[in-house]
């Protein structure tokens, strides 16, 4: 008997792609539920309930103040009717082994909440700003995954298509040493890439001129990812912008699209694992 | 206690980190003023006027405020630096949305762990830009107006850099609110001033149904027994011009027109352009489809969108507005403000709560290039086509609706006034427990609530300011900034009431304020009591009248029977959403409106809504007398096709369409731009409905203002076709009657014209200008009716004229046709661009020698005669065969011709397919020159290219439709041959740079 794979998605605020990012669950066979933020805040949501919590791509509050700031803000700052805060409630969550996923600007919050890269475990250590070009946009990229990564999420995964649609994507470390661990411990798990795999700083195969070229990251375990590209936008084959040509060049082609083998990874991963984390 | 200063917190980018924004500033002060800055450093500014103590401060903007990574705070400190010698600071007008500091204050009251008073605003921002190089005071103040901020929204400091500035925008109104009466029994001449003086726009003939309305003894009896004064107040007024504003009541479409043709001496009488034309094509269609038992056309022209139907679970609403006059003042502001309120009437429609699906947006300006000197108060078509890119941009991305389809025309008699046309597209369950979505029952005793932002004195006079030209002492109070995370709050909460079947219906607040939004409710019920002084404002002093006319944004009207107020409030507090009952709708016949216990309006519906005079035009029609141009020896074909690809209406969207987010929400399938490297341009937009099928739309527009020179009948014909031919392009098939499975079509249609009344001194052509509207709307009549093809909602906008100092610029008539039709399954439509070498060409539908207004002409400065017509059987035909092709798998890619004609559209193919093409035209088998044969605009015309193992099949299946061009190459060729002889040799690559190289920007 399969396990039931119960999957947060949070709203509210100024997020916005909650709706795919259920879809991405559910047709990787987890079960999602859209709640909104406050719900989780006023206690009538639980977090401990799920295996796993998304945070889903958009605007909170606007971008205002710096993306993903005033979220991060609410979920460090604001009290639960425990008396605790969600990101103490979500650190413990973490400990009993649960999973988070950020994407784009739920990636922004994940890093200025400082739960990613999670090197220090003091606060916000590196940042996602304006990207290199000044401007916010919409296009396909390449991404390679960092073999042998420890998360689970992007098991098996090499060079991936998926759309980004930013204009705060950048990241930058502050110093070489914090550059070095990152590196060391391989939390930067996910680079821009050009179509054959060559990691790259050169715009637009590079949309936002990332430190490390990075597009995604994750913490010591593996259990956090947060990526600026977005995966829930890539459920069908028809959504890649040269479906037409696959498709004319490979009759059989899957009509599932790549992005979603990372919510798959995840559910796989903690059905393997066979009891709730 | 409460601090006599406030806090003023600073945060400074870490010199380490890259100023990617003072970058963008000094870039933008060379490109548009010639302006060299030197180094640039922008500081945030925070003014917080709360009680903490200093320390509090200091730990808020550091743990709160501040990013961590790349800023330094400086709180409470003079700051300077010797490396900076002058500086703008950037701040809101009193009284101005100010996003950003309300968002500081839901974290400030986040850190504080306590609730605040989200009634009084205690943090401003600001920015504040330092340069290095000592700027001259005059060019600082042109800096800040037209680069960093625009005068009707923001206040500037500006100067020599000593330490860093701040202010602390307070709104301060020493009036109290008060309602006057204003007195009618004027001579005419005063009567006129008054209206002009209290910015009504009511004509005298209005003006004396008013005055004659209020010395009526049955008035006046009911008056005085309800203790009102005899004279109108001034709210009442102010609630007869929003009522009357051609914006709301559509005067001109509903005017009796006495047409007369000069060419045939024919005359007359059209009563109401709306009536006959648009609605009734759409009745005689909706009888067509009721006859054969077919019921997809559910709600037309009645409500904010119109709706048709999908299944029986879903309906869809459809809806695309102008926002003109706004954009033409700050483009910025006024497209953000046009697309949000345009969101809000699919969101708004019915019982309300649609999910938004996609946004469109066309628009057009004057000529990127533009070079007549710009008159007071006009800006540059540039300036006013960054402003209206970012505002659509941010109004579409920040909602987390993608932008999916749209077009940019230019003309120079757009730079006086842009067209922004903004659209938005949704999907409503068909029911909410049980009750239909689409229908909105209001009862006596039912609450009035108004939800979402506060009221002040934003956008006050917005509709009846836009129903009258510009000129540089509009006030700036017309004005409203639209914020996006408002309304997203809003939208959000009402997605999930109407679900829970909370919400009675809704509709949204625009134009006209809450006269409007509420006084067209209460039609429904018979009559509404408001309470103003309920109203929650931004700031206090406003006057009745304003709160009740106040063009604030993000703000929905909902009805809500009394015993789910509770629980509509909970929800509401939940989803953080501002929600207040205002009053009652009842049956009593009257608007009656108060601040307190006095009655400030007190209205009879019947006067209200059908006491306008009607209006009498004229209008008269001779065909110009214009002739085909004798061009000179032409030049070699390739260079004309370089030219024309790198044509402003031609060229590459590239940088705009990446600004826009087109695929949030996961369910775009032909996205603008397609292909491995996203060059390939497209025609409509696909989009699927959900995750769990493949149902679909396809969402197209048509628009081509040029040819209306030629006959305005021609051009709204041709762009009619052009909407239509764009979804046959990617694989939708006309309306059937009889087919039962909802293949709907909806389409809105927009008619933006200049000032029409005729007027011997300020409006002598006005009779023409008048024939060719009615002429766009025969048009339109014949065309829907004969494709069976309806209108379910539009809105027109009448006065595009610009004027100043003597001077007029008015926008050709132009009209769009925005277009959705069900696409059964999405995975059976085609793109654009070539798929594979050795794949054959074709060209399907016939040319004719139709050169008149295109774009090879204009190339050469004529306009000439032979307009391109529609040829409705021979259309009709060709997208019946083309659409069952595509659906049986014979086609691998299909474009429709437009802009540019066959050339242009050859080209296109192979524009990021990785392909060139190897084509003859045949000069002999159509007896056209090959000049016209390339660039001939002829509608109903695609280029589609076909395996060559299905190509025996498909020449059957097209019969005389089909000619053979050539084939799709390996060899990134374009090589066009004429009677043997090649007459285009380019490589693609040189195509493309061409087209990318235009002046809306290739590549961003």
């Amino acid at each position: 008997m399969t396990v039931t794979v119960n999957a947060l998605v949070i709203t509210g605020f100024g997020i916005n792609c909650e709706e795919e990012m259920a879809a991405a669950w559910q047709l990787a066979g987890a079960t999602p539920r859209i709640v909104h933020l406050n719900e989780v805040l006023n206690g009538s949501v639980d977090v401990h309930a799920y295996q796993v919590i998304s945070l889903p791509g958009g605007f909170s509050f606007g971008d205002d103040l710096g993306s993903g700031k005033v979220l991060a803000n609410k979920i460090r700052f604001a009290p639960l009717p425990s008396g605790r805060t969600l990101l103490a409630e979500i650190r413990s969550f973490l400990d009993a082994g649960g999973f988070i996923i950020g994407i784009c600007n739920g990636f922004q919050a994940l890093v200025k909440m400082g739960l990613l890269p999670g090197v220090t475990d003091d606060g916000q250590e590196v940042t996602l700003t304006t990207n290199k070009s000044g401007i916010f946009e919409d296009r396909w990229v390449h991404c390679k995954v960092r073999a042998g990564t420890h998360t689970p999420f992007l098991k098996g995964i090499d060079v991936i298509p998926l759309p980004v649609r930013h204009g705060e994507g950048r990241l930058l470390v502050r110093d070489a040493a914090l550059r070095a661990q990152i590196q060391d411990q391989g939390l930067d798990c996910m680079a821009y890439c050009t179509p054959q795999g060559e990691l790259t700083g050169t715009y637009p195969a590079n949309p936002n001129g990332a430190d490390l070229h990075c597009a995604a990251l994750t913490d010591r375990s593996g259990q956090v990812l947060g990526m600026m590209p977005h995966p829930e936008a890539f459920l069908s084959l028809y959504n890649h912008p040269d479906w037409p040509a696959l498709r004319r060049r490979d009759r059989e082609i899957d009509e599932e699209g790549a992005g979603l083998r990372i919510f798959r990874n995840l559910v796989e991963h903690l059905q393997a694992l066979g009891t709730r984390p | 206690m409460r601090q006599a200063q406030p806090s003023v917190v600073q945060l400074h980018l870490d010199p380490t980190m890259p100023d990617v924004a003072g970058r963008r500033v000094a870039e933008a002060a060379r490109t548009w003023l010639g302006l060299e800055l030197g180094q640039v450093k922008t500081v945030q500014v925070y003014v917080i006027d709360f009680p903490l103590e200093p320390s509090q401060i200091r730990s808020f903007a550091s743990e709160a405020l501040r990013d961590r990574v790349l800023e330094q705070v400086v709180v409470d400190e003079p700051w300077s630096d010797g490396a900076y010698r002058s500086f703008v600071l950037v701040a809101k007008h009193p009284g101005v949305t100010d996003d950003v500091g309300i968002s500081a204050q839901r974290t400030l009251a986040d850190w504080l762990q306590r609730p605040l008073d989200t009634t009084t605003q205690h943090i401003f921002s600001q920015t504040v830009y330092l340069f290095e190089h000592a700027i001259p005071e005059a060019s600082l103040r042109e800096l800040a107006e037209q680069v960093l901020g625009n005068p009707l929204i923001n206040q500037f400091r500006f100067g020599a850099f000593d330490t860093l500035p701040w202010v602390h925008p307070v709104v301060s109104l020493p009036a109290q609110p008060a309602t006057h009466t204003v007195s009618l029994e004027l001579p005419d001449a005063d009567l006129l001033a008054l209206s002009q003086r209290m910015v009504l726009s009511l004509d005298l003939a209005e003006l004396h149904a008013i005055q004659a309305h209020f010395r009526d003894p049955a008035v006046q009896a009911l008056r005085s027994e309800r203790g009102l004064p005899a004279d109108p107040t001034d709210c009442e007024l102010e609630v007869l011009a929003q009522t009357w504003s051609e914006h709301c009541k559509h005067k001109e479409f509903n005017a009796l027109i006495t047409y007369r043709d000069l060419d045939t001496g024919e005359e007359r009488q059209i009563d109401s352009l709306f009536k006959t034309y648009i609605r009734g094509s759409t009745e005689a269609i909706r009888a067509r489809l009721r006859a054969a038992g077919n019921n997809w056309l559910v709600k037309i022209f009645s409500d904010n969108a119109g709706v048709v139907r999908i299944d029986d679970d879903r309906v869809f609403v459809w809806k695309v507005e102008t926002h003109n006059t706004p954009s033409a003042l700050d483009p910025y502001g006024g497209a953000i403000t046009g697309i949000l309120g345009n969101n809000r009437d699919p969101l708004g429609t019915g019982v309300g709560g649609a999910k938004l699906l996609f946004n469109t947006n066309v628009l057009c300006f004057g000529p990127p290039g533009y070079d007549k000197p710009l008159l007071p108060g006009q800006l540059h078509p540039a300036r006013i086509m960054e402003g209206v890119r970012h505002g659509i941009e941010d109004g579409g991305n920040k909602s987390g609706i993608p932008t999916v389809n749209g077009a940019i025309v230019f003309d120079d008699r757009y730079a006086g006034k842009p067209l922004v046309y903004c659209g938005t597209g949704g999907v409503m369950a068909s029911h909410y427990l049980g009750k239909p979505s689409w229908e909105k029952p209001i009862d006596p005793g039912d609450r009035i609530l108004m939800a979402g932002g506060r009221v002040g004195k934003d956008g006050i006079h917005g509709a009846t300011f836009s129903s009258t030209e510009v000129d540089e002492n509009s006030p700036r109070t017309a004005v409203q900034i639209g914020s996006p995370i408002t309304q997203k709050l809003l939208s959000d909460f009402m997605q999930r009431a109407c679900e829970l079947g909370l919400i009675k219906c809704s509709t949204d607040n625009g134009a006209g304020g809450l006269s409007s939004s509420v006084g067209e409710l209460a039609t429904i019920s018979g009559g509404a009591v408001v309470q103003l002084d309920q109203v929650p404002l931004k700031y206090p002093g406003l006057m009745p009248w304003e709160i009740f006319v106040s063009e604030a944004q993000e703000r929905m009207q909902l009805v809500v029977e009394p015993h789910k107020l509770d629980a509509v409030m909970e929800l509401a507090a939940l989803f953080e959403v501002e929600l207040t009952d205002i009053g009652e709708f009842t049956d009593s016949g009257y608007l009656e409106v108060r601040y307190g216990e006095q009655v400030v309006a007190f209205l009879e519906h019947e006067f209200l809504h059908e006491g306008v005079p009607r209006k009498h035009m004229e209008a008269e029609w001779a065909a110009p007398e214009l002739s085909e141009p004798q061009l000179p020896q032409p030049e070699e074909q390739g260079v004309v096709l370089l030219k024309l690809l790198g044509a402003d209406d031609i060229c590459s969207r590239e940088r705009v369409i990446r600004q826009y987010d087109h695929e949030v929400k996961g369910k775009t399938i032909i996205k603008p731009l397609m292909g491995a490297a996203g060059v390939a341009p497209q025609d409509a937009a696909v989009m699927r409905l959900g995750f769990d099928s493949y149902d679909g739309v396809a969402v197209s527009c048509g628009i081509l203002p040029r040819y209306g020179d030629i006959d305005a009948y021609a051009m709204s014909a041709g762009a009619f076709d052009e909407g239509v031919r764009q979804i046959v392009a990617v694989g939708g098939q006309l309306p059937d009657a009889s087919d039962p499975t909802n293949r709907f079509w909806t389409v809105n249609d927009n008619f933006c014209v200049p000032d029409s009344a005729y007027h011997p001194v300020h409006n002598p052509d006005g009779k023409y200008k008048l024939a060719q509207l009615v002429r766009m709307a025969e048009a339109l009549y014949d065309m829907s009716t004969f494709f069976g093809i309806p209108m379910t909602s539009g809105k027109d906008s009448m006065k595009n004229d610009f004027r100043i100092e003597g001077t007029k610029i008015s926008v050709p008539p132009t009209i769009l046709y925005s277009m959705v039709a069900r696409v059964p399954d999405v995975r059976r439509c085609v793109t654009a661009q070539f798929q594979s070498a050795g794949d054959v060409i074709c060209l399907l539908g016939r040319t004719y020698d139709e050169l008149g207004g295109s774009q090879y002409y204009k190339l050469h400065g004529q306009l000439g005669a032979n307009v391109p017509r529609v040829r409705m059987a021979q259309a009709q035909e060709l997208y019946g065969l083309v659409s069952s092709a595509i659906q049986e798998g014979l086609v691998a890619s299909c474009h429709d011709l437009s802009d540019g004609g066959l050339a242009v559209a050859l080209a296109e193919c192979c524009f990021g397919s990785g392909f060139g093409c190897e084509v003859e035209i045949s000069v002999e088998k159509w007896g056209l020159s090959p000049t016209t044969l390339l660039y001939s605009e002829s509608h109903s015309r695609f280029v589609a290219s076909v395996p060559a193992h299905k190509l025996q099949r498909f020449l059957e299946h097209m019969g005389g439709h089909c000619h053979v061009l050539g084939r799709a190459t390996l060899w990134p060729h374009m090589w066009v041959c004429s009677q043997g002889e090649p007459i285009i040799d380019l490589y693609i690559g040189h195509l493309l740079e061409a087209w990318q190289g235009g002046s809306v920007g290739g590549v961003a």
